[in-house]
């Protein structure tokens, strides 16, 4: 009797060692992976911040009004004048809705690590 | 254990034979048993003591040594927590109304030099100066040969320079993570915004702190961590701010002026939608402060806030509007102009020696008499005249929230004498910013309110204690229209926007006391629509002169009205306001029964 207790309780503990290693490396492998994913929430907010600037930056006012000169051949954009105020029932009706876009096309290369690498060029 | 009997009977039938008491040897068995029993509970409390004392030991050994590891070791981030609330290191963002950005941050690097590590300091400092031409060749080779340790070589560097310093390829040269501040619409309300500069640097971060406007003004709150994802809002709204630039500098530029400045404030709020100030500079690259010369010259000089100047006759409108709020006079009302009018032994003149004669208090202010306002003044008493313009807020430097704003204290006179009175009535002896005047007339717009001029877009109106009576506001307003449409500032007529407004034209005093000839400050105090007014407009020009006619104009009339009328032209259709038809002063109706 005695000796099934003892063969068990060391069967127990050699499980349980087992289980503690396994757990042990379960664990060092999901701390990895969220130092991992942390580091790319933080390139993830870097780019976005760059690209935030970058439009503010592309969008500035000088810019705009530079641009609006220089197509104005094209677009013909004048500041707002007061007389360009309208009535309601002077507004069409909403053209129809554009097509969805299905190549989009990413301005930043900051975050393109993987897709650089699959890239055949 | 076997026990030993308290009276053994052999011993006790020896000592009955002996006729000794046996009773001694009980006492005898009981003592020894006693210290028996004594010293064995001793050696267990003795044991009990040590491991007590050993377990204590092990626990303040466990304490003392994680604290010892904890004060060794570098800090790390706890791996295991999922972050909470946002906390992020960087400097939070600066927005407009709209969300726009106004200022935000970049990461950069800074370059420094560790010369122990150095493999050919010589090469190193020859392709340092390469990069960067500004280097000193003589001096980096002296610090990278010398007994230096470290030293900071850029504070900011490109991706590009990053690179070419990677190339030259020295283990001595490191680069350091920094956080930069970036202006991404440069000039842009660069007042506003004053700058940043680093505080304490160091090798892993550099703690990023304003030097300048509302940089500094806020600088508490963009720091916190906590604040990090929740940027700044101003009042500012980022389209007319560019639009009312652009018309001041075309304007500045047109009328000859050496500088200008101008405020367009929301009368209900008090929030400042555009401020502009004229020389400007570039926040990303804020020029050194000038040390020598007049300040005022220098592009870092605030004119909107730190301008303090004597304003003119903007300021009649205020004595006339106390006058019908006091029931002194009604617009109406006919005051002699006539001089000569003496005060104080000091003769009170019209512009260019004019006499306009008897004229309503609505003419006085359309035709801009001294005399006129200055009698107003006279009845009002001193008393009352300083009690109005204190609640006005033109005694106290404006709450503007940027730091210069209370560097623009007004200058007031020391003795508030009849002639103060007077003089001060036509905008003479008192000398305020154009801030202050803004946040005056937001009061006739509004309707008597005081208000405060903010930077910090406001959820709801936000108007202060009544400092005037409706009424009196709407008749300073009928007034103020009046000048537009048939006074000194008709080039102020915008078609459809009915604006309303009050010209000044101050000459500019001399350091050395005394006021220039031919140099003035041209003001235009504006409101508009001026029958339900939303936004003031205050425009000033500094030294202008318009040389279209045959001699030099100088009157706030041909230059600050004109440049004003065109900015509210371009700024009130981005501000939404739609031209509308002026509602005609409609004869007052009475009913009467008929028969």
């Amino acid at each position: 009797m005695r000796a099934v207790l003892y063969i068990l309780t060391s069967l127990a503990v050699i499980g349980l060692a087992f289980w503690a290693y396994r757990e042990n490396y379960a664990t060092q492998s999901a701390l990895s992976e969220a130092d991992k994913l942390h580091a790319s929430i933080r390139q993830a907010h870097a780019r976005l911040a760059v690209l935030r600037a970058e439009w503010a930056y592309q969008n500035r006012p000088d810019r705009l009004r530079d641009l609006s000169v220089i197509n104005f051949d094209r677009l013909g954009l004048l500041p707002l004048q007061p007389d360009q105020f309208g009535l309601v029932d002077q507004v069409a009706y909403p053209p129809a809705p554009l097509l969805p876009i299905t190549n989009p096309v990413d301005v930043s290369t900051m975050n393109s690590g993987t897709s650089s690498q699959d890239d055949p060029l | 254990m076997i026990r030993t009997p308290l009276r053994p009977l052999a011993r006790i039938l020896d000592a009955r034979l002996k006729g000794e008491n046996p009773d001694a040897i009980e006492r005898e068995n009981k003592r020894i048993r006693h210290e028996q029993m004594r010293d064995q509970s001793r050696q267990r409390a003795e044991g009990r003591l040590l491991i007590m004392g050993v377990c204590f030991f092990c626990a303040f050994s466990v304490v003392g040594g994680r604290m010892g590891l904890l004060a060794m070791s570098e800090p790390v981030e706890p791996r295991t927590h999922a972050p909470g609330a946002v906390i992020s290191a960087s400097r939070a963002d600066i927005v407009d109304r709209n969300g726009s950005l106004l200022a935000t941050n970049f990461d950069t690097h800074a370059l420094y030099a560790q010369p122990r590590q150095m493999v050919d300091p010589n090469a190193a400092a020859e392709g340092l100066v390469k990069v960067f031409p500004d280097l000193d060749l003589a001096r980096l080779k002296k610090d990278f040969s010398g007994k230096r340790k470290f030293l900071w070589i850029k504070k900011k560097i490109s991706p590009e320079q990053m690179q070419a310093v990677h190339d030259i390829g020295d283990p001595g040269l490191l680069f350091a993570p920094r956080d930069m501040r970036l202006y991404p619409n440069g000039k842009l309300a660069a007042h506003v915004m004053g700058g940043a500069s680093y505080g304490k640097e160091g090798v892993h971060a550099a703690e990023v702190i304003g030097v300048a406007g509302a940089e500094k003004y806020f600088d508490k709150y963009l720091r916190d961590p906590a604040n990090g994802n929740k940027p700044l809002q101003l009042s500012l709204d980022l389209t007319v701010q560019a639009a009312a630039e652009q018309v001041l500098f075309g304007g500045m530029k047109l009328m000859n002026a050496k500088g200008a400045t101008s405020v367009l404030m929301d009368v209900k709020t008090g929030e400042v939608i555009s401020v502009a100030s004229l020389p400007s500079f570039d926040p990303n690259d804020r020029p050194r402060p000038a040390v020598e010369g007049d300040a005022s010259d220098s592009p870092l000089f605030n004119r909107s806030v730190q301008g303090v100047y004597e304003l003119g006759s903007t300021f009649k409108i205020f004595a006339a509007a106390q006058a019908v709020d006091l029931g002194l006079v009604n617009p109406d009302t006919v005051i002699d102009t006539k001089g000569p009018m003496k005060v104080g032994g000091f003769r009170i003149g019209e512009f260019r020696n004019k006499n306009y004669g008897k004229l309503s208090v609505t003419d006085i202010i359309v035709k801009s008499s001294n005399r006129g306002t200055g009698r107003m003044a006279l009845d009002i008493g001193v008393k009352r005249q300083k009690e109005f313009l204190k609640s006005l807020g033109f005694f106290e430097p404006t709450g503007f929230e940027i730091v210069e704003a209370a560097g623009g204290k007004p200058l007031l006179p020391k003795k508030w004498t009849d002639l103060s009175s007077v003089t001060i009535s036509y905008g003479h002896g008192i000398s305020t910013s154009p801030m202050h005047l803004a946040a005056g007339y937001a009061a006739i717009a509004n309707g008597g309110f005081k208000v405060e001029p903010t930077l910090i877009k406001q959820p709801r109106t936000k108007m202060g204690e009544r400092v005037m009576s409706s009424s009196a506001a709407k008749s300073a307003r009928m007034m103020l229209r009046k000048v537009v449409s048939k006074g000194t500032a008709s080039f102020g007529e915008v078609p459809g926007y009915h604006v309303g407004g009050k010209t000044g034209t101050a000459d500019k005093p001399k350091p050395t006391g005394g006021y220039y000839e031919d140099k003035v400050i041209a003001t235009f105090a504006s409101i508009f629509p001026a029958h339900d007014p939303k936004y003031v407009l205050i425009v000033t020009l500094d030294e202008p002169v318009e040389s279209s006619g045959d001699k030099p104009r100088r009157t706030a009339g041909w230059t600050a009205v004109p440049v004003a009328a065109e900015m509210i032209r371009r700024v009130a259709p981005l501000l939404g306001v739609r031209p509308t038809v002026e509602p005609a002063n409609n004869a007052v109706l009475t009913l009467t029964s008929s028969n």
